[in-house]
């Protein structure tokens, strides 16, 4: 039941953006381009998302147990360092770059194999890098 | 249907999805971190990260069952375009600990002043990167 609820969790996930057009780089690009031809439909996409999470994660609230596991593991990070804007500032960059955040990369991948195969390399080879970098510190 | 009210009706399953996933597994949906824990070093409970992004992928196959059509789709077919956005993606999100879903949709959701700040930082710098690529 737990590994057959997340299968079902990610498939409506990705449903979520298929249905808000957040699957498609063109469109997510046309959301970027506010000195463009400016698309605004995508602020909806995280309007949505937030008002529906605020809400679950209240009634989810901090006692008992999730159903299928031990404990609920909330973030305890709270530090604001240069690390989270260096990140945060990099990810921007190629999520500019291409119109594509990792959650779509994986959704349109049966859409478009061939270029998302080469984005998701990418994707991989960058997470693996920095802790292969690291190592030698 | 309009398009907002698709973005926001999408945006709704994105968070029911995020809520089902706490409630469920107690995790946080953040897809970078999901992918990243897929990689070596493997993490030991990669079962239920693997049939997340399964399910993820297999999204266009449901949709084109249930409304006869893929979803529409325009990327770039620039190969060194898509290589160096995908590793900027991968080094930035591992770098600043999660994307749009983990910081601007959960972080947010539960008031992280850190997901705040990742989450203004993200768009700004992409927004920055269009205009400096379509506009300059």
């Amino acid at each position: 039941m737990k590994q057959l609820s997340a299968l079902f969790i990610g498939l409506l996930f990705g449903l979520g953006l298929v249905v808000s057009g957040m699957v498609n780089p063109g469109k997510v690009l046309g959301f970027l381009d506010i000195f463009g031809d400016w698309d605004a439909s995508l602020a909806f996409v995280m309007g949505g998302a937030v008002v529906v999470t605020f809400i679950g994660f209240r009634w989810i609230g901090r006692a008992g147990k999730p159903w299928f596991d031990g404990r609920y593991k909330f973030p305890s990070l709270t530090q604001i360092d240069s690390r989270l804007i260096i990140g945060a500032m990099l990810f921007g960059i190629g999520w500019g770059l291409v119109g594509l955040c990792p959650g779509p990369a994986l959704a349109a991948f049966l859409v478009e194999p061939w270029a998302l195969l080469v984005f998701l390399a990418g994707l991989a080879g960058g997470m693996v890098l920095p802790r292969l970098l690291g190592a030698q510190n | 249907m309009h398009d907002y009210l698709l973005a926001l009706l999408g945006g709704a399953m994105i968070g029911f999805a995020a809520v089902l996933l706490m409630a469920a597994h107690g995790n946080i949906m953040g897809v970078s971190g999901i992918v990243n824990r897929l990689l070596p070093p493997i993490a030991v409970d990669w079962q239920w990260r693997a049939l997340f992004v399964l399910g993820t992928v297999l999204s266009p196959v449901v949709a084109m069952l249930i409304s006869g059509q893929f979803p529409e789709i325009t990327i770039t077919k620039n190969p060194a375009v898509l290589l160096i956005g995908g590793l900027i993606v991968g080094v930035g999100t591992v770098t600043g600990n999660g994307c749009t879903s983990g910081h601007g949709v959960c972080g947010l959701s539960r008031h992280s002043t850190r997901s705040l700040v990742a989450t203004i930082v993200f768009m700004l710098s992409a927004i920055a990167t269009v205009y400096v690529v379509r506009h300059l």
